[in-house]
């Protein structure tokens, strides 16, 4: 069974300290966060899928079931890997706490 | 998008000199012809801050192009034996066995088959998701009755079953019975049917357990439809049998009142260490065992009063079945190569091409086998590529919480999952959730690979590999499977043996050659992380197989079931070394304490690193903190870290002269080191979350090295290879081959 920590969405100074560093180490506070979002079912799990090796990844889903292929999401395409830890937190934040992830 | 389509294996990892390796390659539809080569690996990395991918071509008549094909491969377990005598007077029929159906609810699955489905001649027994016990009779004239009991199995659960069909009356009689007691159970019964017309259930197909015969395939039947779940004493009579007389024959010898009429029964509790099956009636119509099912496991009458099949062997009379498991491809053979007679001892691969395809079937040039050709030899851990080959973790759960990031999945990754019948790693859960224990070589491995993206084991030792061609330093290379054979003789003709990265899984023969190696005045630098960790077997009439058993504890991703410790390959016990009293910790010095994937660390030097013993390390060096910089994770200390213990083992006398830390919380020590489970165990809180480099002599003038850490090869090539750790180990690395010998 995946995690249940809570987040709270008032924690916006923790989505900062991700977004300038998404490769971690991370504040204690954040990696409970972080640990949260990255606890999840297997299937539907976000993971990147090498386009073009060491420069191009695309956002894909894992399917959960051997030999079926991962769900790729053609639309979301990285040409750095902190950029997409930066996007998938996003999403994760708006998934878990319902409200979406706004940082001026 | 990059798309993998081509991969092959060999028929030989290790090969000398004057010897023959035959190489197998499938392509799927796309790659009409590739190009093959043999060339000498020297380096593999291909990240951006790598030292990329080199090779030299080693000229042979490998070297043209060839025609891409796919070759087909039949995975799943089950048991063949050939038509004969014993069954060749059938016209009544009983079928009986022991099941415990681990995927009842998948497929319909076979049980017993022996049938001739062209002609309709012959019999299959077999269980259905909604019918439960199916008896399938030949009609003589290409068709086939069938008739089933009406209730589905319950997973997980041991049943007795059985089929009888009388010719005379036509009765056939069906029943299956769950063998543990429950307050509610609708899943045992009877059911009686009459057949209209006769059946012929003589046939002459081979018989098969555990699967239907498909065709025949490489001048073989191969097995299709095949049962997940495990199988005790199956037998075949000519007669319809009573039912205290199905009961009789559940265990023990057959009855002599029943031997007239036994056509065969199987005793799996016998000749675990083989692919044979024993008939114990006086047909002896003994069987064999197709792509290693599992053996020495528990049977239906397992009390739990014995924890090993060598001293009750009739509680353990069962066999699981599996559909997934893999012994050999037997591929039919793309080119073969005799290796010419001066080839040097190197990693080689055959180098296939086809437009922006590539694979690197890998393997291993041995010197010639009488004989060193350096004083250097480089142990390649062939029994931890097999461990890890076709790792599926990635793929089917992309755990971040290892890493602490998101999973990359590779086209390597893509093309594995597109191919289920390649098997599975020793990390993988087969179909049915049972862990995987045995792995063979005979199939593409596809993540042991040169330049596969994930750096672990062959991939992460190129960098070591890479290291020693830039270094000019001579070395041969051999193997895990070498030493397993050879012994200490093959160590012995070397002043130092250097590991690589990972050497995690040794069997008996590999552990005793390296102790003893040790003790003999060898040197040895054990140049990683968690080695000398599992025990695992080889069988010298299975050539490229292996088994392990993940038994107790230890830092697993599966567990082996109670009772089923020993391997039955040798009867051993399995499991971590430890648990049979050798510590890593007692061979080299330290052994595994803590893993992370996300960032690694450094190292400081200890007061122990200005102990005079250990002055020749640091020649040269005057930084206090060593390998804060490398190619994985950014550091020397990382990934798997090992560390000195007395507790443990680690010789009294032995110097800790560099410790890691600063691990961040994706770092937590292993399980077995764990009492209680407290909230300290991440890298920030616990101490014990460190890496040290030890180094200690042994008997006779010997010496032992050891980094503590998967990741200290990684750090090797940083500032082209001019740094603290290229230079410790290089400074160790010319003691260890002088002669002159250590006090």
């Amino acid at each position: 069974m995946p995690s249940q920590y809570p987040i709270d969405p008032g924690r916006t100074d923790l989505a900062r300290e991700f977004m300038a560093n998404p490769m971690g180490p991370h504040s204690a506070a954040l990696q409970r966060i972080v640990t949260r979002m990255r606890d999840t079912e297997a299937a539907g799990r976000y993971v990147l899928v090498t386009r073009v090796p060491y420069q191009e990844w695309g956002l894909a889903q894992l399917s959960g079931q051997r030999g079926v292929d991962v769900t790729l999401l053609e639309d979301q395409v990285f040409t750095s890997l902190e950029d997409a830890e930066r996007a998938v937190f996003k999403m994760r934040w708006e998934l878990i706490t319902g409200t979406p992830l706004v940082l001026d | 998008m990059l798309e993998k389509k081509i991969a092959g294996y060999s028929d030989e990892i290790s090969v000398a000199p004057g010897e023959r390796i035959r190489f197998m390659v499938s392509c799927e539809p796309g790659v009409d012809r590739y190009q093959a080569d043999i060339v000498r690996l020297i380096s593999g990395d291909r990240q951006p801050d790598g030292p990329g991918y080199r090779d030299e071509l080693l000229p042979t008549s490998v070297s043209g192009e060839y025609p891409g094909r796919t070759q087909e491969t039949y995975c799943g377990s089950y048991a063949v034996a050939p038509d004969g005598p014993a069954f060749s007077a059938l016209a009544d029929l009983s079928l009986q066995a022991a099941i415990f159906p681990t995927l009842p609810a998948l497929r319909r699955a076979c049980l017993i088959s022996k049938m001739d489905v062209e002609a309709g001649r012959g019999f299959a027994l077999w269980t259905d998701p909604s019918d439960g016990l199916v008896l399938q009779l030949g009609d003589g004239r290409g068709g086939l009755q069938e008739y089933a009991l009406g209730q589905p199995f319950v997973a997980r659960e041991w049943y007795l079953v059985s089929a009888t069909y009388d010719s005379a009356s036509g009765d056939v009689h069906l029943r299956q019975q769950l063998l543990d007691s429950y307050a509610l159970d609708t899943s045992s019964g009877v059911a009686r049917h009459s057949s209209e017309a006769t059946a012929v259930v003589g046939c002459n197909a081979p018989l098969l357990i555990a699967a239907a015969s498909r065709e025949e395939a490489r001048g073989k039947p191969v097995g299709e439809m095949i049962f997940n779940g495990r199988i005790e004493r199956p037998v075949v009579a000519s007669r319809v049998l009573e039912g205290s007389e199905i009961e009789a024959l559940r265990s023990g010898p057959v009855p002599v009142d029943l031997r007239t009429d036994i056509c065969a029964a199987w005793d799996f509790g016998q000749a675990f260490e083989t692919d044979e099956i024993i008939d114990i009636s006086p047909n002896r119509a003994h069987g064999t065992l197709v792509n290693l099912p599992i053996r020495a496991v528990r049977g239906s009458n397992w009390t739990g009063d014995e924890l090993d099949f060598n001293h009750a062997p009739d509680q353990y009379a069962a066999i699981h079945f599996l559909d997934d498991s893999l012994y050999d491809c037997e591929w039919d053979v793309d080119f073969e190569l005799e290796v010419p007679a001066d080839t040097p001892s190197g990693l080689y691969a055959a180098r296939l091409t086809a437009a922006d395809q590539e694979d690197h079937i890998t393997f291993i040039v041995r010197p010639p086998r009488d004989r060193a050709t350096a004083s250097l030899a480089l142990l390649i851990p062939t029994a931890s590529y097999m461990a890890y080959g076709n790792s599926r973790g990635g793929i089917e759960a992309g755990n971040e919480l290892l890493s602490n990031r998101l999973h990359v999945v590779s086209p390597e990754e893509r093309y594995l999952n597109r191919h289920p019948e390649y098997g599975n790693s020793m990390y993988d859960n087969h179909n049915d959730g049972t862990g995987v224990c045995y792995s063979s070589r005979l199939r593409p491995l596809i993540n042991i690979r040169p330049t596969h993206p994930w750096l672990w084991q062959l991939s992460a030792d190129m960098h070591l590999v890479e290291w020693l061609e830039a270094q000019g330093i001579p070395f041969d290379v051999i193997t895990d499977e070498d030493m397993h054979q050879d012994g200490v003789s093959l160590l012995e003709r070397y002043s130092c043996v250097m590991t690589c990265s990972h050497p995690e899984y040794y069997s008996t023969n590999m552990w005793d050659a390296v102790h003893a190696f040790t003790q003999r005045g060898g040197r040895l630098m054990y140049m990683g992380g968690n080695g000398f960790y599992w025990r695992v077997a080889y069988r010298d009439d299975k050539p490229g197989a292996m088994e392990m058993r993940r038994t107790e504890d230890g830092s697993r991703s599966w567990a082996s079931e109670p009772g089923e410790y020993y391997m039955a390959f040798t009867g051993e016990y399995g499991g971590l070394w430890w648990r049979a009293g050798r510590t890593p910790q007692s061979l080299v010095g330290n052994g595994f304490i803590a893993q992370g994937f996300d960032h690694s660390s450094y190292f400081r030097r200890t007061d122990d690193s200005h102990d005079p013993r250990a002055a020749f390390i640091f020649e040269g060096i005057d930084d206090e903190i060593i390998g804060d910089f490398g190619l994985i994770g950014g550091g020397a200390a990382g990934l798997e870290l090992d560390s000195a213990s007395r507790a443990y083992g680690t010789p009294p006398h032995a110097l800790t002269v560099a410790t890691s830390e600063q691990h961040t919380d994706c770092y937590i020590r292993v399980n077995e080191d764990i009492g209680h489970m407290l909230l300290s165990i991440g890298g920030q809180d616990d101490p014990q979350v460190h890496a040290d480099v030890v180094f200690f002599e042994t008997p006779r003038g010997g010496a032992v090295f050891s980094t503590g850490s998967i990741g200290w090869s990684s750090a090797l090539f940083h500032n082209d290879h001019d740094n603290n750790v290229s230079r410790m180990t290089r400074n160790v690395l010319d003691r260890f081959l002088d002669p002159m010998p250590f006090e």
